[in-house]
């Protein structure tokens, strides 16, 4: 095991930069999701929301919980979780786009 | 990987060690076999309290007419059999004592990754468990296992306590599952490829992920009942807009994944009994493996399969009636694959190998009328039905009770040191698997006749089926009493009967049994050089795909 | 054991789990994912009541502040982004920088919370709280909305509540020497939690401020 993670083990440092960088662009998609909101596109505005939401949450995990520099198991392990998640959400609605 | 035990250095086992067995200490302790043993008290005695209720149930059911229970003790009955035998006996009962006692060993680890929170998973159990009981004194509950609302949200019976109950429960579960997988990830012996790793860590394995990720939903949902119970707001109440089918759905994608829960743990003790007991090479050691994880992905995708008549969309039932099939197709490759193990090997019939028998036939009957109730035309027909409940005893106690006896024969000299006696077990086994088949095939023709579940009375055309299965409970109780007498009596304390048990009394080729008997506290002091597969017993370190696989890519 | 740790006296004690921060990192994300599931489960109830009652749940949004929930939304931003500096300068070996932006985190959640209290308190004026003869007056759909609205940022709330108390700990265990730049995990992983608190709310926003 020892050689396939010893790059895990030693932080990697993010400059201080990066992060600041990336809250502002998390403030900016956060206004620009709120602005969104005022126009109206019907029901697009919540796909449109949750997009925006879903890239917000790849900027957080990927560089804010450091997953971009994590080692390969919890790269799958989120992937497992992801997957199992929107399963749940898509068969649940097998049922109720159906009612 | 070979057979030989490792050194004895005559170091004291772990239930000397530390106070000794009787000693305070056990209640701190950090051992992952103590935490085991632990568990195993419990969870035996929970059992056995539980299997009081059945017999209570089945004795009011004898005849027709109300005998000692009425209808309000009966359900109260009902619901406690089911909460106690779900929460706090299936589904910790193999991963928390076996996974606990022998996963570490398997992996040549000395613990799990997190011994405290290990220990704190047997508290959180120990909490369940006492307000599951607090919930009796309060005058018990009358919901059924299921919690279904409205009812439970409208019911004057105290269903607080046991839903706090399961929720503490639940959490136990999930944080032994994340030991679990962390142990097998970073604890696992460095020279372990995954290809080496024995099934039963592959099967735990896959159990504690479905343990991780479909238990909180269910955690939340009785939460959220409680909400609506308290604070009055709306979720599912249905004066307020809300669904109580939403409950369910919610309910059932834990719930469902967790009948995997419960019986993954038995089929990966089959896959560990069946090549030793053969002396053989497992057959299609990859194919177990991944049908687990594939067990683990295809049963949360089933779940309102247990909803198919209570109002869902026709659209969504047919989608789920066929998904629903397709789950017994890793559960057959498994059947499929220990049958094809034993293929001229040479069987040993010791008490382990019978129960993995046993399992194979009763859970392949409980596995078949599975398959016909995911047929939603016929479910309709049987849904709540006797059909019903004969069908997931046959999975859950014919599967996953029988495998816990057949894993507390197969480690119970590594765990204790001490053989027991096998004239006395055989007694024991044919009493149970008789019982058993009387106790509840009768149930499936009552059923298909009409009898409803949950009914403490019926009409008089039932008594014939209802009075055999009375007699199998009574059959099968006095088998599993003379098990649990034999486990006790052969212990270093009694001594009634029993010898001392040897390292390997099996010549089992995993690390488990190259360690003493019992296992001294530490019982790793080098790393274990893993260089074959792990059951590798007919091909003298030929070796093939399997068995030669670099370590492993994924390893993390 | 592959950690240095481990390897100083790896003959000593094999296979003993001590200070692995891979390990302690992947339980950490196991228990987030329990944390994501038990969220997930409550959005999944919020989607199938949002298609049911998309009218409704239009009109309830509409009595939201939206400035109120974008505000909110920015300080939990700036906590991410304070904590994630506050790890980047322990990795730095600055330590006293590092417990000046946990303070600061910590401020962040309680103004989040302090705001919280506020729109809760002006709806509880408004006769909108769970029970209220008002809201039971109100159209199914209405009370649907308002019902999962108090819980879902109760909840919320709760857990940022339980991540302030946790930041505070692991600033008096930095303080103490116990988390350092050697043994940082600790740090490491209530930061992750703390993402998790910021990640729940970029969903939860949109879908409660903005249905409008």
């Amino acid at each position: 095991m020892s050689h396939t993670q010893d790059h895990a083990d030693e932080p990697h440092l993010i400059p201080y930069g990066t992060y600041i960088g990336i809250w502002l662009a998390l403030c900016m998609l956060t206004l620009v999701t709120v602005g969104v909101s005022y126009a109206d596109m019907r029901h697009m505005t919540i796909i449109v929301a949750l997009l925006i939401a879903c890239a917000k949450s790849t900027l957080v995990v990927l560089w804010f919980m450091h997953v971009k520099f994590e080692n390969r198991a919890i790269w799958w392990f989120l992937i497992a979780t992801i997957l199992t998640y929107v399963t749940f959400v898509i068969l649940t609605f097998a049922d109720y786009s159906f009612r | 990987m070979t057979t030989q035990a490792l050194p004895d250095l005559g170091e004291v086992d772990y239930i000397r060690a530390g106070g000794g067995p009787w000693s305070w200490e056990w209640l701190k302790t950090t051992d992952h076999k103590r935490i085991a043993i632990m568990y195993l008290l419990m969870i035996v005695a929970f059992f056995f309290v539980a299997m009081t209720l059945g017999l209570l149930m089945r004795a009011e059911l004898l005849k027709p007419g109300t005998q000692f229970l009425d209808g309000a003790a009966y359900n109260r009955v009902l619901t406690l059999h089911g909460v106690i035998m779900i929460c706090l006996f299936i589904i910790p009962s193999i991963p928390a004592i076996f996974g606990n006692f022998a996963l570490p060993i398997m992996v040549g680890a000395n613990d799990v990754s997190f011994p405290r929170l290990n220990l704190a998973s047997w508290y959180f159990y120990v909490a369940g468990a006492v307000l599951a009981l607090w919930s009796v004194g309060a005058g018990g509950v009358d919901t059924g296992w299921t919690f279904y609302v409205p009812y439970s949200g409208n019911t004057d019976a105290n269903v607080v306590l046991p839903m706090l109950a399961a929720f503490l429960l639940g959490w136990s579960s999930i944080l032994t599952g994340l030991n679990m997988i962390t142990t097998v990830h970073r604890l696992r012996a460095p020279t372990m490829g995954w290809r080496q790793m024995p099934l039963f860590v592959w099967g735990i394995y896959a159990t504690s992920w479905i343990a991780v990720l479909a238990t909180p939903v269910v955690g939340i949902t009785l939460v959220l009942v409680l909400f609506e119970k308290f604070f009055g707001v709306g979720i599912f109440n249905a004066s307020m807009g809300g669904d109580p089918i939403l409950f369910q759905h919610m309910f059932w994608i834990y719930s469902h994944p967790a009948v995997y829960i419960m019986v993954l743990p038995a089929m990966a003790v089959v896959s560990e009994i069946v090549p030793v007991f053969s002396q053989k090479r497992i057959f299609g050691y990859r194919f177990i493996a991944v049908s687990s994880i594939a067990i683990a992905a295809i049963g949360s995708l089933v779940w309102a399969h247990h909803m198919f008549t209570s109002g869902m969309a026709d659209e969504g039932r047919i989608i789920f009636s066929f998904l629903t099939f397709f789950v017994s197709v890793p559960s057959a490759v498994k059947i499929f694959n220990w049958l094809a193990t034993m293929y001229k090997g040479s069987i040993r019939i010791e008490l382990p190998m019978l129960f993995a028998f046993a399992f194979m036939f009763l859970f392949s009957i409980g596995g078949f009328t599975g398959l016909q109730q995911a047929a939603l035309s016929v479910d309709i027909h049987i849904h709540d039905t006797s059909f019903i409940v004969a069908h997931f005893h046959y999975t859950m106690f014919g599967g996953t009770g029988t495998m816990f006896f057949g894993a507390l024969y197969y480690w119970w000299p590594k765990m204790f040191g001490r053989m027991y006696n096998k004239t006395l077990g055989m007694i024991g086994f044919v009493l149970f698997f008789v019982g058993f088949n009387t106790l509840y095939f009768p149930l499936f023709i009552a059923g298909l006749k009409g009898m409803p579940r949950r009914y403490q009375d019926y009409l008089a055309e039932y008594q014939g089926y209802h009075e055999l299965s009375t007699y199998g409970s009574w059959i099968i109780a006095t088998g599993l009493i003379l098990l649990v007498l034999n486990l006790i009596g052969c212990m270093r304390w009694a001594k009634w009967w029993g010898s001392d048990a040897e390292t390997n009394p099996w010549n089992a080729a995993s690390l488990d049994w190259r360690v003493p008997s019992p296992p001294p506290v530490h019982q790793f002091h080098e790393e274990p050089i893993i260089t074959d597969g792990p059951y590798d017993y007919d091909i003298p370190h030929l070796g093939d795909d399997d068995s030669k696989a670099a370590p492993a890519e994924v390893q993390a | 054991m592959s950690n240095a740790a481990a390897h100083d006296d790896h003959h000593a004690h094999y296979g003993v789990p001590g200070y692995d921060p891979v390990a302690w990192k992947m339980g950490m994300w196991l228990f987030l994912f329990t944390e994501l599931l038990l969220f997930g489960a409550v959005f999944i109830a919020y989607a199938v009541y949002l298609e049911t009652y998309t009218w409704h749940f239009t009109v309830g949004s509409a009595q939201l502040s939206i400035p109120i929930g974008t505000f909110n939304t920015l300080v939990l931003l700036t906590s991410s982004l304070t904590m994630a500096l506050s790890i980047a300068a322990l990795q730095r070996g600055k330590k006293e920088l590092s417990i000046k932006l946990l303070d600061m985190t910590v401020a962040c959640a309680g103004l989040f919370c302090v705001v919280k209290a506020f729109e809760w308190g002006a709806k509880f004026e408004h006769g909108i709280y769970p029970g209220s003869e008002h809201l039971l007056a109100m159209a199914r759909g209405e009370q649907m909305f308002f019902g999962l609205y108090f819980t879902m940022t109760g909840i919320h709330a709760l857990h940022v509540i339980i991540g302030a108390a946790l930041i505070l700990w692991v600033r008096a265990r930095i303080k103490s020497g116990a988390v350092s730049t050697e043994r940082i995990t600790f740090l490491d992983n209530i930061g992750l939690y703390w993402h998790l608190v910021d990640l729940i709310w970029i969903f939860l926003f949109p879908l409660i401020y903005l249905v409008a």
